[in-house]
């Protein structure tokens, strides 16, 4: 039987000097898996910022594992000793941890899933990391629908994201004010984009001041992130702005330190403003509400490596069961041959009748064995349960 | 049969205003357990007017207590339309125990038993005061709608911690819901209305305090489309409009049993 062998590096053993040397691009990935795939061996690399893991399945676990480490440890001098080694189901269940995003530095982050698809698309597979990778996107998948680990925003930007929502609903089509372009507003732009929001307008130092002030009569969010030293926006520009707005909210983000937006803007109604105080306590919040979801997800992580485990031990039996039910259909369709004579003299559909019942008799009495063998698997004894069950039917003695 | 549906009523909105308090503390079950309660307990609610129907000659509300009953179903349809999804299951906080209180009230008055004989006209009564509530039950959502506006731009506002903890209905969503409500609601008040001033003038009926406190109702929720639509009225102020508006839908069913039904 094939085992699951794991070894790999992530934020947790290596520092980032460490895991930059042993970071791979998506085709150095799959040059890996595939190099390692050899003597009907399977393997996938799951490459990010914060993780390098190689998974294989292979029937000489040890040698895989250290192919495995060697070629790890090729990619840098100091890598050797940050790997960690896991096999069958403790490998198992931290792939699905790592989908879940459990294993990850902000838990619940979404991102993870998609990187483990890659890794899954890329690997050389076979039946058990085919098995074992679906599992796992099923396993991410899960968590997320049965717990908000993802729901809630994980940084500034995406804070000021939800935030806007709460007020607007769907972002789709709302107009954004960049004052001033540093990277967290980048970042918030980008995340406010992403959810369907348009730019209007980056404005920086060169740009007229008229041109700012029309447009805040017309967009919807504003970020601010200068490096002025005093206030950019003043609460009676925005107070002239709202004349035109007829009731149209609007969402002021101040990311800047000295702040940008004068805090008086708060009390004009219809303006929501936030600075980067409270974008940090909600990403703070939040943080610690997926901590909490992250228990429950644990649950969901330890089931599903449960079942691998199940599946995987029952491979184990699967020959002495096929071999079983082989034997049983062979049997039966000679005793029908024997009856041939009888048979002829039954018309199509009463002959089928009997074929019918011939067959469902052989399923009911090998279904409890069958059953029983599976369990007995993943309890651990189950390659005695198939070593008898192949000595009382005298499985396999034909072809000796 | 009136008695057996009403118990599995008022039990399951019961069941639903508290599953929505669970909710509020721990999203999740509780509040999914509160929407199913508001579905079945709608569906013993709709069975037992239906009952009462058939066994009163197809109209049975022509007494206070048992227009209030339909009141209460015509409340909880509307808000079933939106209940039933995740973010606005916060409007079950206040929808649903008044729609339990008003439920014992109106047993209380003997509006869910038998009905009484009416003195109007069966058709009277189905246009007339079917269209009003139909109204009524639409104010009553639409102050809902604007109570939890108010109530989540303090929360904006306040900037707490824990503001995206609980996923809510957007700011805009609220507003503009609260809109269509009434936009729907006004023209069914107006025909209701009308039709009522019909047949106070063919039977050369007075004029009671009522009709003229219900004629200060269709002005203020008149005067709430106008400015939400022509005076660019939106939001906070909008939404104070819709909950004056909704006082005097209940000094009106307050006053009902005083004036109408004395």
């Amino acid at each position: 039987m094939k085992h699951l062998i794991l070894v790999g590096t992530s934020h947790h053993h290596a520092p980032i000097e460490l895991r930059e040397q042993v970071a791979l691009a998506r085709d150095d990935a799959q040059a890996l898996a595939a190099r390692l795939a050899v003597g009907g061996r399977e393997a996938a690399c799951l490459s990010t910022c914060n993780r390098t893991e190689l998974y294989l399945a292979a029937d000489d676990a040890e040698q895989a594992e250290l192919d495995a480490v060697a070629a790890l440890a090729s990619l840098g001098p100091e890598v050797e000793p940050a790997l960690y080694r896991l096999h069958d189901r403790a490998a198992a269940h931290h792939l699905f941890r790592v989908a879940a995003g459990l294993d990850s530095l902000v838990p619940g982050e979404g991102e993870i899933l998609g990187q483990v698809r890659l890794a899954h698309e890329l690997g050389t597979l076979g039946p058990l990391l085919d098995h074992v990778f679906r599992q796992a996107l099923h396993a991410g998948r899960k968590v997320r629908a049965q717990t908000a680990i993802g729901e809630s925003p994980a940084s500034v930007s995406s804070a000021a994201a939800a935030l806007a929502e709460q007020v607007f609903g769907s972002l789709e089509s709302r107009s954004i004010l960049l004052l001033g372009a540093g990277k967290v507003s980048e970042q918030a732009a980008r995340n406010l984009r992403s959810r369907g929001a348009e730019i209007a307008l980056v404005a920086n130092s060169k740009t007229e001041r008229e041109r700012i002030d029309e447009e805040l009569g017309r967009v919807d969010v504003v970020i601010a992130s200068t490096n002025a030293s005093g206030l950019v926006l003043d609460a009676a520009t925005v107070e002239a702005a709202l004349r035109s707005r007829r009731g149209r909210q609007m969402v002021l983000v101040d990311l800047a330190v000295p702040r940008d937006l004068d805090p008086a803007i708060a009390e004009l109604d219809g303006c929501y403003l936030y600075d980067i105080d409270d974008l940090e306590e909600i990403v703070a919040e939040t943080l610690s509400g997926r901590r909490r979801e992250a228990e429950r997800a644990e649950t969901i992580v330890a089931a599903e490596a449960e079942k691998f485990h199940e599946w995987h031990a029952s491979l184990d039996v699967l020959p002495a069961i096929t071999s079983l039910r082989a034997k049983a259909e062979e049997i039966r369709e000679a005793e029908l041959q024997k009856a041939d004579a009888l048979l002829e003299r039954l018309d199509e559909s009463q002959r089928r009748a009997v074929e019918a019942v011939t067959a469902q008799i052989v399923n009911k009495l090998l279904h409890l064995p069958t059953v029983r063998m599976k369990q007995a698997a993943a309890a651990a004894d189950g390659v005695l349960y198939a070593e008898a069950v192949r000595h009382l039917f005298g499985l396999g003695e034909d072809e000796r | 049969m009136a008695e057996l549906l009403f118990w599995p009523a008022l039990l399951l909105y019961g069941e639903a205003a508290v599953g929505y308090f669970g909710d509020m503390r721990r999203p999740g079950r509780a509040g999914r357990a509160a929407t199913w309660g508001v579905r079945l307990g709608w569906l013993a609610q709709t069975a037992l007017l239906a009952v009462q129907a058939t066994r009163d000659d197809g109209f049975p509300w022509g007494t206070w207590a048992s227009s209030l009953s339909l009141f209460v179903w015509l409340v909880v349809s509307a808000y079933l339309i939106w209940g039933c999804r995740r973010p606005y299951r916060l409007l079950g906080l206040v929808v649903m125990p008044l729609a339990v209180a008003l439920l014992v009230v109106a047993r209380a008055g003997g509006g869910t038993g038998n009905g009484s004989v009416s003195r109007y006209s069966t058709l009277f009564l189905v246009v007339h005061v079917g269209l009003v509530l139909a109204a009524f039950a639409g104010f009553t959502l639409a102050a809902a709608l604007s109570g939890l506006y108010i109530w989540q731009e303090r929360r904006l506002r306040s900037r707490p911690a824990t503001i995206l903890r609980r996923q809510m209905p957007a700011l805009a969503t609220l507003d503009s819901l609260a809109l269509r409500t009434v936009a729907w609601s006004v023209p069914l008040l107006t025909l209701g209305a009308a039709v009522g001033l019909a047949r106070l003038v063919a039977d050369d009926d007075r004029f009671d305090a009522l009709i003229v406190v219900t004629a200060a109702t269709w002005l203020v929720w008149c005067a709430y489309l106008g400015l939400r639509l022509l005076g660019g009225w939106a939001g906070r102020r909008a939404a104070y409009l819709a909950l004056a508006g909704f006082v005097l839908v209940v000094v009106v069913r307050l006053a009902l049993p005083a004036t109408h039904f004395a």
